[in-house]
């Protein structure tokens, strides 16, 4: 049986986790490499590391980082930042990422996404969306969070499945860092309009979060947090068993 | 030795930091010499199959593998290196794969009910066949565990060689053998302690 999935996320700049609440105020938390080794010891199904450096220095500490990183660790490692041109998919890809995920970059040339898919396959590319509500509306933001892009959010994540995005990492801005649970309500909004793999991210701050995600919309595929996790606040393996006992189908 | 066969396709560098770990003397090559010489062969792959076939077969490698799996040296491939295993694929038309073991990779959308998502992403259990269950590569691993699977082909027809399958609204094949050679559909360099188990096993024939 398919197993629900529990992806930390761990925010790099400059060569260190950072975490940031409604994306601002990062906090430095662990080293990459140890972080993302004691998560593929802990239960974690999957890592997504997102670079927000923002100098080409600190991107080639990112790239060393990441093959650190990937030596150590054998579960799939996602990774997003500033992916805007083939060549960033592939300067990721030969540090050891599996899947590459395409935000603001996809935004600025949604070609991105059908030029990697072509490439590297549907299954490396994963759109991820940050998604606020505007006047009632699903609207995409961008650039973390900070430009209102004026899409609408079903369309842009259809539109991204169409040109050939393989998964769909949903962030709500609205309960980002807010840890009151994740956005049910757009979350099922997007799980109707695709039927690709969707990750659930922003809102988790306790294991009932993740049992009440995957009771009320079991079309979504996996749960992604940050700070939760990196803090000890939700531990993986009690998560899991937690899940397991309410009958949610998980990797143990 | 152990040689993970570089044709231009595929995240070796998972597999080779997989067999690092385990201790096991593993290299990274397209020459001939080195994949002839080495004591085991896996044939990794992502992408299209249609794709995956032309740049092996452009520098003969195809039939380099092919040779030495004949002479009994142990073959692995995995996912898009698995399906080249079979007889054909229908991946963006009819493409010839190394006729290694009977069978075809078909999409898997028409044979799983509606509402199961395509590619059959994320973990899923094994669970093995009579077959699977005395396979030198599942000997460390018991039936059940779970594995990491991406894909939207699967082979079919191959009910003789199938060691493992994965259900997902259908049985689907998740591991074959036929002698020496084995194909694991799903990622062992990505199954965690699983599959690194699946890999230690191999590189012990």
């Amino acid at each position: 049986m398919i197993t629900k999935r529990i992806i930390p996320c761990l925010d790099v700049r400059d060569g260190r986790v950072v975490k940031g609440v409604n994306f601002e105020g990062l906090n430095d938390v662990s080293s990459p490499v140890e972080l993302g080794k004691f998560y593929n010891d802990n239960g974690a199904d999957e890592l997504v590391f997102y670079d927000i450096t923002a100098s080409s220095e600190g991107r080639s500490l990112f790239a060393d980082i990441l093959r650190k990183v990937a030596e150590q660790i054998f579960i799939p490692l996602t990774v997003g930042g500033a992916i805007n041109t083939l060549e960033d998919f592939d300067r990721v890809l030969k540090c050891g990422a599996d899947k590459v995920s395409v935000n603001s970059g996809a935004i600025r040339n949604p070609d991105l996404i059908y030029e990697a898919a072509k490439k590297y396959g549907s299954q490396c590319v994963v759109l991820s969306a940050d998604v606020k509500r505007v006047d009632g509306r699903f609207t995409v933001f961008a650039k973390g969070g900070r430009i209102n892009t004026g899409l609408d959010a079903l369309e842009w994540i259809k539109r991204g499945v169409e040109r050939g995005a393989g998964e769909i990492v949903l962030n709500s801005i609205d309960t980002d860092g807010v840890k009151n649970g994740f956005d049910i309500s757009m979350l099922e909004a997007v799980c109707e309009a695709v039927n690709i793999p969707v990750i659930a991210s922003g809102g988790a701050g306790c294991i009932d979060d993740f049992t009440v995600l995957f009771s009320n919309l079991p079309k979504v595929d996996a749960g992604l947090a940050a700070s939760v996790f990196h803090f000890g606040e939700v531990k993986i393996p009690e998560l899991k068993v937690r899940l397991r006992e309410k009958g949610i189908p998980v990797r143990l | 030795m152990t040689v993970i066969v570089d044709y231009g396709v595929g995240n070796l560098f998972s597999l080779k930091s997989s067999l690092d770990y385990l201790g096991e003397d593993g290299i990274v090559s397209g020459d001939e010499n080195i994949i002839r010489s080495a004591d085991r062969i896996i044939l990794p792959g992502v992408g299209a199959f249609a794709d995956a076939k032309k740049k092996l077969s452009s520098n003969s490698l195809d039939k380099v593998v092919v040779e030495e799996a004949k002479k009994c040296k142990p073959l692995m491939g995995i996912c898009l290196g698995m399906q080249l295993l079979f007889e054909k694929s229908y991946e963006f038309g009819a493409t010839e794969g190394l006729s290694l073991i009977a069978g075809e990779v078909k999409p898997i959308a028409p044979v799983i009910p509606k509402g199961y998502k395509v590619p059959h992403i994320g973990w899923n259990s094994l669970h093995f066949t009579g077959k699977g269950r005395n396979s030198e590569v599942f000997k460390y691993i018991a039936e059940g565990e779970f594995v990491y699977f991406v894909h939207s082909f699967a082979a079919m027809g191959c009910e003789d060689s199938v060691t493992a399958f994965a259900e997902y609204g259908a049985d689907l094949t998740a591991a074959v053998q036929r002698g020496n050679v084995f194909g694991m559909q799903f990622h062992p360099e990505k199954s965690g302690e699983t599959g690194l188990r699946i890999l230690k096993a191999f590189c012990e024939l």
